[in-house]
C-alpha cells in the first residue's frame, strides 16, 4: 500500500529542478559532487506548491529550489556527522553554563539586583502570570534543551554506527520543537531591557550572557547546516531499516 | 506541470519523502519517519480561520490592557504596549522604540491581515499571483516568532526591578493576552497549507488539458 519512489519509475516527472548557486563558493564547480548518484533522478514534491519534480545532484553547500514557487526543495551535503555532533556537544555545555550564572545585573542607589535565565520565567510565575511564565520558560530553556538532548541522543549512536531506539519519533520531535525555541529572540530581549533600564540604573551584563551568546552562535550554525537528507543518509549508513527500502 | 496530489503521491510534511497514497488508506504513515501522511493538511482552512479569529479577538485586550503595572505609595502606573513604545521614543531610544513597534504592532497586524487574505483567496479559488502569495505565506511563517520580544522584555524587567516594600512592578494582564496572540498566530500559520494556493491553478490547467486532449 505504501512505497517510496525508487528511481524514475513514477508518473511523468517535470524535467528538472533549478539549482541555486547563490551559496556556492566560486570554486564549487571544481569540487566533486557530494550527493550519492542514486538520489539523482528521484521524484520529489515541493513542500509549498506540491509540484512534482526530479531531484538533481547538488554540489556541496548548494540548495535546490522549486522551479515554480521558489521554495527550497532540499539541501546538498553541508556538514559531516562529526561536525554536527561537535556543535551539539558544544551547545549542551554552553546551555549548562548559561543557566548557572546571572544573565544581567542592575544597581540602583547601592542596591544590586540580578537575574538568571530561569529567573526571568520565575519572576512571572511569582507575580501571578503562570501561563506567561510557562511560555517564557519553555521557549528559552525547556524546548531548546530538549532539542539539543534529542539531537545528542540521535547523533551519538549514529556516529558509532548504531541506530538509537525510537529514531523516527525522536527525529519528528526535533522538527516539531525547533520553531518554538526562541533563544535568539530572548537575547534581543536582554539587550532591549538593558537599554531600557540603563537610564534608571547601572546595568552590567552577567557572566552567563556570554555563554548564552556562544550558545546561540553554535545553535544557529548547527540549524543552518542541518540537512534532513544528510540526517537520513547517516541513519541509512548506520543500518536503519525503514519499510520503504 | 503536475502536482503530486493529482498523481496520488503524498510528500511527508516532516521528512519530505514522497510516497504513494491510496484513498482507502487515509491513516497511512510515512515509511521513513512514520509521520501521518496527507495529501493536504487536514481541515486546514477551517482550523486556520478558527485560530485566526481567536488571535484577532485576543489582539484587543493585548493592546488595551497594561503589559506592565508599577505600584508605589505615591502612584499607580500601568502601561500598554503602545504606551511603552511612546515612552522609549520620548526618552530618545528611537531604535529600541522602532524595534518594539515592529515586533509588537507591525508583525502581529501583518500576520492577521496576511493570513486572512490567503484564506479568502484560497476559498474563492483565486488564481491571482500564486507565487507572491506563497512568498507572503513564507514571510508570515518566518517573522511570527519575533513578536515574543516584548514578552521577554517584560519578564526580564520584572525579574530585575525589585524595588522593595515601597513599590513593585508586575506583569499586567496584557502580557497574557499578547503572549497568547503570538502563540495562536504561530499555530495558525503552521495550520495553513500553502499548497491550497496552487490547487486552483492546477485544477484549471487539468480541465484545459482534458479539453485539448
Amino acid at each position: 500500500m505504501l512505497s517510496a519512489i525508487p528511481g524514475c519509475k513514477g508518473p511523468k516527472p517535470h524535467p528538472t529542478v533549478n539549482t541555486s548557486t547563490d551559496h556556492i563558493h566560486p570554486h564549487a564547480s571544481a569540487t566533486p559532487v557530494a550527493e550519492p548518484a542514486e538520489s539523482a533522478g528521484r521524484l520529489i514534491a515541493c513542500r509549498d506548491c506540491d509540484l512534482l519534480q526530479q531531484e538533481v545532484r547538488l554540489a556541496r553547500h548548494a540548495d535546490a529550489h522549486c522551479v515554480r514557487c521558489g521554495a527550497r526543495l532540499y539541501r546538498g551535503t553541508r556538514t559531516g556527522l562529526t561536525t554536527m555532533l561537535s556543535l551539539m556537544a558544544g551547545c549542551a555545555v554552553l546551555m549548562v553554563v548559561a543557566n548557572l550564572f546571572p544573565i544581567a545585573l542592575i544597581e540602583v542607589q547601592g542596591a544590586w539586583s540580578q537575574t538568571t535565565l530561569a529567573g526571568a520565567s520565575l519572576a512571572l510565575w511569582q507575580n501571578g502570570r503562570p501561563l506567561v511564565a510557562i511560555a517564557v520558560g519553555a521557549t528559552t530553556i525547556a524546548l531548546p534543551a530538549l532539542e539539543i538532548a534529542l539531537l545528542l541522543y540521535l547523533l551519538i549512536p549514529l556516529r558509532l554506527k548504531r541506530v538509537p531506539p525510537g529514531l523516527p519519533m525522536a527525529f519528528r520531535l526535533v522538527l516539531l520543537v525547533h520553531p518554538w525555541s526562541m533563544m535568539e529572540i530572548f537575547l534581543l530581549g536582554v539587550l532591549v531591557t538593558l537599554v531600557k533600564l540603563g537610564d534608571l540604573a547601572t546595568v552590567v551584563p552577567g557572566a552567563s550572557l556570554w555563554a548564552f551568546c556562544g550558545l546561540i552562535v553554535l545553535f544557529t550554525m548547527a540549524a543552518s547546516s542541518f540537512s534532513v537528507r544528510d540526517f537520513w543518509r547517516w541513519a541509512d549508513s548506520a543500518g536503519a531499516d525503514w519499510e520503504g527500502d | 506541470m503536475a502536482s503530486a496530489a493529482s498523481r496520488g503521491l503524498a510528500s511527508c510534511h516532516v521528512c519530505g519523502l514522497l510516497s504513494h497514497l491510496h484513498a482507502q488508506h487515509e491513516a497511512s504513515a510515512c515509511p521513513r519517519c512514520r509521520a501521518r501522511l496527507h495529501l493536504r493538511k487536514p481541515g486546514s482552512i477551517v482550523r486556520t480561520w478558527l485560530l485566526l479569529i481567536l488571535a484577532a479577538v485576543l489582539y484587543i485586550p493585548a493592546n488595551m490592557l497594561p503589559i506592565l503595572e508599577s505600584h508605589s505609595l505615591l502612584e499607580n502606573q500601568s502601561s500598554t504596549i503602545l504606551a511603552g513604545i511612546i515612552l522609549f521614543w520620548k526618552g530618545g531610544s528611537w531604535f529600541v522604540a522602532a524595534l518594539i513597534f515592529i515586533a509588537s504592532i507591525v508583525v502581529p497586524m501583518t500576520k492577521l491581515i496576511a493570513l486572512a487574505l490567503l484564506l479568502i483567496t484560497v476559498q474563492r479559488r483565486s488564481r491571482w499571483a500564486p507565487q507572491q502569495r506563497t512568498q507572503l505565506y513564507r514571510m508570515v511563517d518566518f517573522i511570527g516568532r519575533w513578536s515574543m520580544l516584548d514578552i521577554f522584555v517584560v519578564a526580564l524587567t520584572v525579574a530585575l526591578v525589585q524595588v522593595g516594600a515601597l513599590a513593585s512592578i508586575k506583569p499586567g494582564a496584557g502580557s497574557l493576552a499578547f503572549g497568547a496572540v503570538v502563540i495562536v498566530t504561530m499555530l495558525a500559520a503552521r495550520t495553513f497549507d500553502p499548497r491550497l494556493i496552487w490547487d486552483a491553478a492546477d485544477y484549471q490547467q487539468q480541465e484545459q488539458e482534458e479539453e485539448h486532449g
